[in-house]
């Protein structure tokens, strides 16, 4: 054994070491009330908590491991309190930030492995062992919490439960800055490594990578942004903060690099105002403000991001419809004058009964109104002082040119796909609203080598 | 330690346990082997000798252990019991020489990458831990997906490809692997004609090249089209050989036995290809 029984306190020692370093350059009162630079020392040590909980967080999003840095975070609150009375009883400073930062260390490994040993041996499901984990860890926690308040010193232990960053001092801003470092360094080395972890583990250990290795590594990474994030938001809030900033960034990019550099934008962002927020306004809780501000950032991008955004996606779908309703309404008109003048070859433009039109389609007459004011906006078609309809010169093209494809794409399907000339109408219907212009002209080159080329395609059924 | 550094090492150019007995020049032995799933087995007593540059059709029931067998040959799933050989070496030492296509449905889909950046995961194992993929993985993977007829969807996210495309992306990522065995996971399971075709025409490719390809099919109708070697498969091998000598009547009933409404499927599909 290297360790004995009287190396435990120099181990304590070494802990406590900076921690009694740092109360030598400054005054107290000024840290207590945010006066000098401690602000800026509190608003960095969250943005670079912000950046790396950014970018850890992107991959545990995307391994589908949320609640279990949840369940991670909650398990840390034993050994926080564990922690504190070691160092008590061994007579050192009990409120060391490196020894409680450990004890949460060893604790949320603790918990991590009893979560897979749990998923591993026994047939219960991954969050029931979640589940037990988060629960009985953080009720540990608290008994514990409980009974170390009888120890000297021991008020303001649970600001770690809900966050205090008022409390970061320049000591534990070096700690959080570099350890928020590392995490983020390593997510960029190994960011093919946790890609291919995150997109296909079964692949990943076909060709021979630990995956084991990789998600243990991906969770001690969770693990290091939990205990340093533990001061700024506490370790009920650090989840939100690990998985609000993908989250929201995931809703702007398709593209893996960017969305993890957005993320810890978001993060780095979200810390820097929250903290800032509540250092201006000393009642509000920062841990608090800091999720508030990330979750505003989250809400913004499920709304107005063009891509995946829930704004762009209605107004792309209220576009196809009304697409889709002003062909139906052209194509209705198109086909009215085609049927008036079925003898006499090409049809010509001239009025006809709104009764007809409505007879078309399945349409409610609310429904037909509101297409026909739009087109009548658009200048394709008007009512005329009789109450009867006609096509403009433009519209009459435009129902020309709808019909047209829709005809060519009719009749593609009953040449090329053997679909039966009485069920073609329907089918062509959902497609030729999307057909592209270069698709039509596939279609053109299509139908012309199989010689069923007509410059306006009669209708293969009775319209 | 050094168990350490093996296990690490995705490059599967580790040292070597020996398996004593099983030759060299064929692609997959596989002796004696038995996996269970909470202690009920899937698949039972196995043993194969696949010969060197066959396109084998590993066909049987549903839940006839046909994934698992694959999985086992991949050490992806313990093994409860047996050995498999790759060219007569542990599947650890040989990684490098075998390529593998998941199931479609293993996946997520919506998962931010473009289908190049999938296909480039195949050479991951040439690069080996932290070194980025550079314009040489690129143009291997870009050739790839040219050999499956989708070079021109390189940039796609993956989400907005087919269910063929996204089977033909998989083909190609295991094409960039470049090795000398395929296993892949039912690849012709829900795609169009054309993906069916190029599938096809890639395994005849590989073919020509000396590959050997198992791959896991469900449809009878196409077996002895497709493929020159058959295994037929329910928990334990029921027959394995030239497609010729063991597609036959009796065999299939032996597979399929008790799944009754199968067997008119099979027997029907026999007949086809008989007439």
């Amino acid at each position: 054994m290297w360790w004995n029984r009287s190396s435990v306190p120099l181990l304590l020692a070494l802990l406590t070491m900076p921690c009694a370093a740092s109360e030598e350059g400054f005054d107290w009162t000024d840290v207590l009330f945010l006066r000098t630079h401690n602000t800026w020392v509190v608003v960095l040590s969250t943005a670079a908590l912000g950046v790396a909980a950014g970018m850890v967080g992107s991959f545990l999003l995307l391994r589908k491991r949320s609640l279990m840095g949840d369940a991670l975070s909650h398990a840390t609150l034993p050994g926080i309190g564990i922690a504190f009375a070691v160092m008590s009883v061994a007579g050192g400073d009990a409120k060391c930030l490196p020894g409680l930062l450990l004890g949460a260390t060893v604790s949320g490994v603790l918990g991590l492995l009893v979560m897979l040993g749990i998923g591993r041996t026994t047939r219960l499901r991954d969050d029931v062992a979640m589940g037990l984990v988060l629960s009985v860890f953080f009720g540990l926690g608290v008994a514990v919490l409980g009974m170390v308040q009888r120890l000297p010193d021991a008020a303001g232990l649970e600001s770690f439960i809900y966050g205090k960053p008022a409390s970061i001092v320049l000591a534990d801003f070096h700690w959080i800055v570099s350890l928020a470092g590392i995490v983020t360094v390593v997510s960029v080395l190994l960011f093919k490594e946790f890609k291919l972890l995150c997109f296909d583990d079964g692949f990943a250990s076909s060709q021979g990578w630990p995956v084991l290795v990789l998600d243990v590594l991906l969770l001690g990474m969770v693990t290091a942004v939990t205990v340093i994030g533990l001061q700024a938001v506490g370790l009920i809030l650090i989840i939100a903060f690990l998985i609000t900033p993908p989250a929201a960034a995931r809703f702007w990019t398709d593209h893996l690099p960017t969305m993890a550099l957005l993320s810890a934008v978001i993060g780095g962002i979200s810390g820097w105002l929250g903290a800032s927020i509540s250092a201006l306004t000393p009642d509000l809780p920062a841990g608090g403000v800091i999720v508030v501000v990330a979750a505003a950032v989250f809400l913004l991008s499920m709304f107005l991001a063009p891509a995946r955004g829930v704004i762009g996606r209605w107004l792309r779908h209220a576009r196809l419809r009304q697409k889709i309703g002003r062909q139906h309404l052209l194509r209705g008109a198109y086909e009215i004058l085609e049927v008036d003048q079925s003898r006499s070859g090409a049809p010509d433009n001239h009025a006809f009964p709104r009764g007809e039109l409505q007879g078309k389609r399945t349409w409610t007459p609310r429904e037909l109104g509101r297409i026909l004011r739009r087109e009548a906006r658009r200048g394709h078609i008007e009512e005329l002082a009789d109450g009867r309809l006609r096509l403009t010169e433009e519209g009459f093209g435009e129902a020309a040119r709808i019909t047209r494809n829709h005809r060519l794409w009719e009749m593609y399907l009953v040449t090329h796909a053997d679909i039966a000339p009485s069920h073609v109408d329907r089918d062509a219907d959902m497609v030729e609203h999307v057909l592209e212009a270069d698709l039509v002209q596939r279609l053109e080159a299509a139908l012309r080598k199989q010689g069923a080329w007509v410059p306006q395609p009669r209708s293969p059924h009775r319209i | 330690m050094k168990t350490l550094i093996r296990n690490m090492s995705p490059r599967g150019d580790a040292a070597d346990e020996d398996l004593s007995g099983h030759p060299s020049d064929i692609p997959l032995a596989v002796h004696d082997l038995t996996v269970a799933y909470h202690r009920k087995p899937v698949i039972w007593d196995v043993d194969l000798d696949i010969p060197e540059g066959k396109l084998v059709g590993i066909v049987g029931p549903n839940g006839a252990g046909k994934s698992t067998l694959m999985k086992a040959c991949l050490d992806l799933i313990p093994k409860t019991s047996g050995e498999v050989a790759i060219y007569g070496k542990s599947y650890r030492s040989q990684r490098r020489m075998v390529g593998y296509v998941p199931q479609r449905e293993s996946v997520d889909w919506d998962f931010p990458v473009s289908a190049l950046d999938v296909v480039a995961m195949g050479t991951y194992r040439q690069l080996g831990w932290l070194r980025p993929v550079g314009r040489k993985q690129k143009r291997q993977a870009m050739e790839a997906l040219e050999q499956v007829g989708i070079g021109h969807l390189a940039k796609r996210q993956i989400r907005q490809l087919s269910g063929g495309q996204q089977q033909r992306v998989f083909l190609a990522r295991a094409l960039a692997q470049d090795a000398k065995v395929y296993f892949m996971d039912e690849p012709f399971a829900a795609v169009d004609a054309a993906t069916e075709e190029a599938i096809v025409r890639l395994l005849r490719t590989l073919n020509e090249r000396g590959k050997t390809c198992l791959v896991v099919h469900h449809d009878l109708a196409t077996v002895s089209s497709y493929f020159d070697w058959l295994v037929l498969l329910n928990m334990r091998v029921v027959a394995s050989g030239p497609t010729k000598e063991v597609f036959t009547a009796a065999n299939l009933e032996k597979t399929y036995g008790g799944h009754l409404s199968l067997i008119d499927d099979a027997l029907r599909a026999l007949r086809n290809v008989v007439e």
